[in-house]
């Protein structure tokens, strides 16, 4: 299968690259994830699990993506308190204290319009609408790859979304 | 032991592993991760996986030892498990803990513990074996060991 470039987006002459080949690839090897380039620069992983954050701090590490990383809903709504945006939110759905369609609807009340991708074990059809309803623009099943990832960075740019942070 | 033949030994044991389904494709997503600014991240991650389940093998343990059984809560454990074990690649852990959920959703209680045993020798079983993998590993030293399984 060949690898096609498509330029997709461009914000300031950066753009987000994401062949098509990628996209209906199951795997992107290293050699494939160094020719990803992405305009989002900023992310906050939301995921109770340890090793989820881990392995999700370096996905989005190894794509040039800054992120930092809380525990649960409730810690995601504080930190975007304090003032902090990210462009893109990782959140997961089952979690303590506050979950992850909880924490979904208390950041688009609060006008938050980073891009927000739920990623979750939960695979049945009703529990998916349920957490896209909360104001999702993207849900992806675990665990993350680095091709379930660029398609959440595709979409970013099909749905016309900006960077929120410079 | 000479360097080729150990290079010959690490590849034949990864490749076991796969065989034997003691690991799934996640794993190899997990070593695709892994780059020279991060050269030992599949053996970090293993290693918090064993940390971090070890207090919710406990708590299952404990739960299953209370009567009448919680499904629910013995549920909600295995979810967590199942999760953890199925993002480090862990096919035959990930299989035990399906059918322990299974037993859950049931209330089967029997099955419950039947396979609860047999989820803990998967578990450990599998432990060994990385922790020989990645010791061999070390020896070896850094080189491309992400393929796809023949």
């Amino acid at each position: 299968m060949g690898f096609k470039n498509i330029n997709i987006g461009t914000k300031e002459g950066v753009s987000n690259v994401v062949g098509t080949a990628l996209l209906s690839s199951p795997r992107i090897n290293r050699e494939q994830m160094k020719n990803i380039q992405t305009n989002i620069s900023t992310a906050l992983v939301v995921d109770d699990d340890i090793i989820n954050r881990k392995i999700h701090r370096k996905l989005l590490d190894n794509l040039g993506i800054e992120s930092e990383t809380v525990t649960n809903g409730k810690e995601a709504v504080d930190v975007h308190c304090t003032g902090k945006n990210f462009d893109l939110i990782l959140m997961d759905l089952e979690m303590p204290i506050m979950n992850g369609i909880e924490a979904t609807k208390k950041l688009r009340e609060m006008g938050i319009h980073s891009m927000i991708a739920g990623v979750s074990t939960r695979s049945l059809e009703e529990e998916k609408q349920e957490f896209m309803d909360a104001g999702l623009n993207d849900f992806k099943e675990k665990p993350l790859t680095v091709a379930k990832l660029a398609s959440i960075l595709h979409k970013f740019c099909e749905d016309d979304l900006e960077p929120v942070t410079d | 032991m000479e360097r080729n033949q150990q290079r010959r030994q690490l590849a034949v044991m990864r490749q076991s592993l796969f065989d034997q389904e003691y690991l799934d494709e996640q794993f190899i997503q997990l070593e695709e991760l892994q780059d020279d600014a991060n050269p030992n991240f599949v053996e970090e991650v293993v290693t918090l996986y064993y940390r971090d389940s070890a207090r919710l093998i406990q708590s299952i343990e404990q739960a299953l030892e209370k009567k009448p059984l919680d499904f629910s809560k013995l549920d909600g454990y295995m979810h967590q498990f199942k999760g953890s074990s199925s993002s480090i690649g862990a096919k035959k852990v990930k299989a035990e803990s399906t059918l322990f959920r299974e037993y859950c959703r049931v209330g089967n209680g029997e099955g419950c513990i039947r396979t609860f045993q047999q989820l803990k020798k998967e578990y450990t079983t599998l432990k060994k074996k990385l922790e020989a993998y990645f010791q061999l590993a070390r020896q070896v030293g850094p080189a491309e060991t992400a393929c796809r399984p023949k």
